[in-house]
């Protein structure tokens, strides 16, 4: 039974792409030559995490002290390190994070504790099983903890320690509040050296969002595409445009926007799709979404090399106030 | 004499667009004036044959929104898309005219908002050729209660339940609001437990249906109306139906001949029974054996009596055996559901046949769905990865519905050059090697072959007597 896994990818050029399988043998995709070749997307770089908050979640229940547990479209899922390295020696993905144990906010503290131990253990099985060359990717540590503050500082510690290129901050969007994050997230990064690459996996809905970027932290960010569209989020006036409206309007989704949907299509030919239930409605929409956060993720490093990410965050935020005001007002 | 007849038919078509004064203008000036003054000039087509074999005739069909090459396949994009293909990926495939279904169309989004929008063309930002039907066939395969009288065909709305009328007149309204640049003229439908007089009686209406479709048309300078011949064995009452659409003067000519099964909203499969001589429908299983042998009959008889300068369009024809047998014949135009229907179900076509990508077998295949093939998704992906695909995500069967539109594709153009290069013989054979590699040609094709005058001696075993 092959174990489901997640890849994202996230590289210097900000493109990511999800990707859930549960399919061909590691034997398979070794023969293949890894994710590369499989998926035909020879430019990119990939990352390969074992979760993803939609496809493939953390089962906490059923993680025992020989593997994690996923649940998936195909079932659960027990993955053991061992498991684990074979499918990433065969992906041969840039980068990969090790097998962690994730575990929802509302767990006892001794779950916790177990969580953050399991999870350091298979840190280092996973380093010390890996061939050499796991096509010359770098592992990222995992850290764990939940939401108690004590338990996230030890896992950082430990990790900060091992031989890792970077760390991934897993365990979150299993229930914790939003405001429980940036105190947890700090006192991760406290602990971890300067200089290596912290990146912060999650998928969120679009609601979502726009709420962390309301926050004083910098984080990467995976979303699932959907039917709601972003309407000028680079000038910082984010809105979820519903197409179901549109069935006249012979604009493109975004006026200027240079992605192939709006170039080639307009809302009432999006909105007719839809209405039809026609496949090709979600594949516009996925090209407009993904080019259009790839774009605003664009904007947000341009703004941090330029020093001006506040000024950036504020004008974002204040805009989005605006517009949300002026939405409510006209209804 | 020429230019006194010009000038009469523009003055009594005062919608004399600029494409059809270039067509008339060209045809002047290469020297086709003896066949213009046979033609009414109220054409928005040229048809050219650039090559044959026999019966079997490469052209180059010229439309208002793109020149085509014929033999041709044309998809089936029903409701204003072809499943999950982008319109950019059409052109790199080389699709030149798509199918629309008028019915679906009218209901959703409504035929007058794509007027109002621009035509279905604009609509869907597709800027080659398209291609719409009467809207008559859904409604009696997807409707209940469906009648015919002479005004019309009567059904339930699907939306309220109100008894609805589609008349002549309506459907070529609806049509010429959308657009395409062929349109169908509406038909006389019979079920098969008909018989007797009202056979020739639907006979006849079709012709009197097909005046009013001519009446009705306001865009003939931009929309060609084809007329559909009623195929079938009775030689008599096909003769009829055949004289009355020739002089009738029509752009060109649809057979939609029994033996094609459509699978309609997974009711049970609708396959049309060839030996009545109309268009119907019969509910029933698969076509066997023994109606590939009149389908082939059926064509070479239409072939045979309809015009050689008009194109001739057989519905529904999609496997590639098919469309080689009715290409010999001397057919010009298909369309079919087949090749993305049956992607959708995890099937690629391929030159032995067909690649079934759910089959356990593929899961560690590391080969291109078909090493010869040029496409996209064969140069860039794996069996395996499609299996797993197939199954699991829409993205699997968007693409096969690419490999397989590609692969049609490319046939049509196979076909097109070896007829133009005098080598269709050659050609035919080559397929049927491939298709047939222990030389198990079917008899319908062997027979098919003879009569059109093409020898595959060399890729069948002892082929079998008719007698057998």
């Amino acid at each position: 039974m092959s174990p489901c896994f997640n890849g994202l990818v996230m590289v210097s050029g900000g493109m990511h792409i999800p990707l859930v399988l549960e399919g061909p043998s590691p034997k398979t995709i070794s023969t293949i030559g890894g994710l590369h070749q499989m998926l035909g997307l020879h430019e990119y770089g990939y990352a390969a995490v074992p979760r993803d908050s939609i496809q493939c979640l953390p089962e906490c229940s059923s993680t025992n002290k020989m593997g994690a547990s996923f649940e998936t479209p195909c079932g659960r899922s027990l993955i053991k390190p061992v498991e684990y390295i074979e499918m990433i020696s065969s992906m041969r993905p840039n980068l990969w994070t090790t097998l962690a144990d994730e575990v929802p906010a509302w767990v006892s503290d001794k779950r916790n504790k177990t969580s953050v131990d399991r999870t350091v253990k298979w840190l280092d099985e996973c380093i010390a099983k890996s061939p050499v060359n796991v096509a010359g990717g770098a592992v990222f540590g995992s850290i764990v903890g939940g939401s108690t503050i004590e338990e996230r500082q030890r896992c950082a510690q430990e990790v900060a320690v091992r031989n890792v290129s970077g760390y991934w901050i897993g365990g979150f969007g299993l229930g914790e509040s939003m405001d429980e994050r940036p105190p947890l997230l700090n006192t991760v990064t406290d602990k971890l050296p300067e200089g290596k690459a912290t990146p912060y996996f999650w998928a969120l809905d679009y609601q979502n969002l726009m709420n962390l970027l309301e926050k004083p932290d910098i984080y990467i960010i995976l979303l699932k595409g959907r039917f709601i569209v972003v309407e000028e989020i680079l000038q910082g006036v984010a809105a979820g445009v519903d197409l179901f409206d549109s069935v006249k309007d012979t604009t493109p989704i975004v006026e200027g926007c240079s992605c192939y949907t709006c170039k080639n299509h307009t809302k009432a030919y999006i909105n007719h799709l839809l209405n039809v239930h026609e496949m090709l409605a979600q594949i516009l929409l996925e090209i407009h979404n993904t080019h259009h956060y790839l774009g605003f993720f664009h904007s947000i490093r341009e703004a941090i090399k330029e020093g001006k990410f506040e000024q950036f965050q504020k004008k974002f935020v204040q805009s989005r106030r605006d517009h949300l005001a002026a939405s409510v007002t006209s209804v | 004499m020429l230019f006194l007849f010009a000038a009469s038919s523009s003055l009594r078509y005062p919608k004399y667009s600029p494409f059809s004064a270039f067509l008339a203008l060209s045809s002047l000036l290469t020297g086709f004036t003896h066949r213009l003054w046979k033609q009414n000039f109220v054409m928005a087509l040229s048809f050219e044959v650039l090559g044959r074999f026999n019966r079997a005739r490469a052209a180059q069909l010229t439309l208002p929104h793109f020149v085509c090459q014929t033999p041709l396949f044309m998809p089936v994009g029903t409701q204003g898309t072809i499943k999950g293909l982008t319109t950019n990926q059409l052109e790199e495939i080389g699709c030149q005219i798509i199918l629309g279904n008028t019915y679906h169309l009218a209901l959703r989004p409504t035929s007058e908002l794509i007027d109002e929008l621009g035509g279905l063309h604009k609509f869907m930002n597709w800027p080659r050729a398209l291609l719409t039907d009467s809207g008559g066939f859904q409604m009696v395969s997807l409707l209940h209660l469906a009648d015919i009288t002479e005004k019309g065909v009567t059904f339930q709305s699907p939306v309220d339940g109100k008894p609805m009328l589609l008349t002549p007149e309506e459907s070529i309204q609806i049509q010429n609001r959308i657009g395409a640049d062929i349109i169908m003229a509406l038909d006389d439908v019979v079920k098969t437990t008909i018989t007797g007089p009202r056979i020739e009686e639907a006979m006849y209406r079709t012709l009197r249906w097909i005046d009013r479709c001519i009446a009705a048309h306001k865009r003939p300078h931009e929309q060609n109306l084809f007329g559909i011949v009623q195929g079938g064995l009775d030689p008599v009452l096909r003769d009829i139906c055949v004289r009355g659409l020739v002089d009738r003067n029509l752009p060109g000519y649809v057979y939609f001949p029994s033996m094609n099964s459509v699978h309609v909203q997974g009711q049970n499969v609708i396959g049309l029974n060839s030996i009545q001589p109309f268009r119907i429908y019969a509910i029933g299983g698969l076509a066997g054996g023994e109606d590939k042998d009149s389908f082939w009959r059926v064509v070479a008889q239409c072939t045979a009596a309809l015009p050689e300068d008009k194109p001739r369009y057989v519905m529904g024809v999609g496997y590639p055996l098919d469309i080689v047998v009715c290409s010999a014949l001397g057919a010009d135009m298909y369309d079919c559901v087949y090749p993305t229907r049956t992607a959708r179900f995890g099937t690629a076509l391929v030159p032995e046949g067909v690649l079934k990508l759910k089959h356990k077998a593929m899961a560690d295949d590391t080969r291109p769905i078909d090493p010869t093939c040029a496409c996209m998704v064969c140069k860039n992906y794996t069996r395996a990865y499609i299996h797993c695909l197939v199954t699991k995500d829409a993205m699997g069967s968007q693409l096969l519905s690419y490999h397989n539109l590609y692969y049609m594709m490319q046939f049509s153009r196979n076909l097109h050059s070896s007829i133009i290069e005098g080598r269709f013989p050659e050609f035919v054979c080559d397929f049927l090697q491939k298709m047939f590699p222990k030389g198990d040609v079917p008899e319908w094709v062997c027979n098919a072959m003879e009569v059109a005058g093409i020898d595959i001696s060399s890729c069948c075993a002892p082929c079998p007597s008719s007698q057998d």
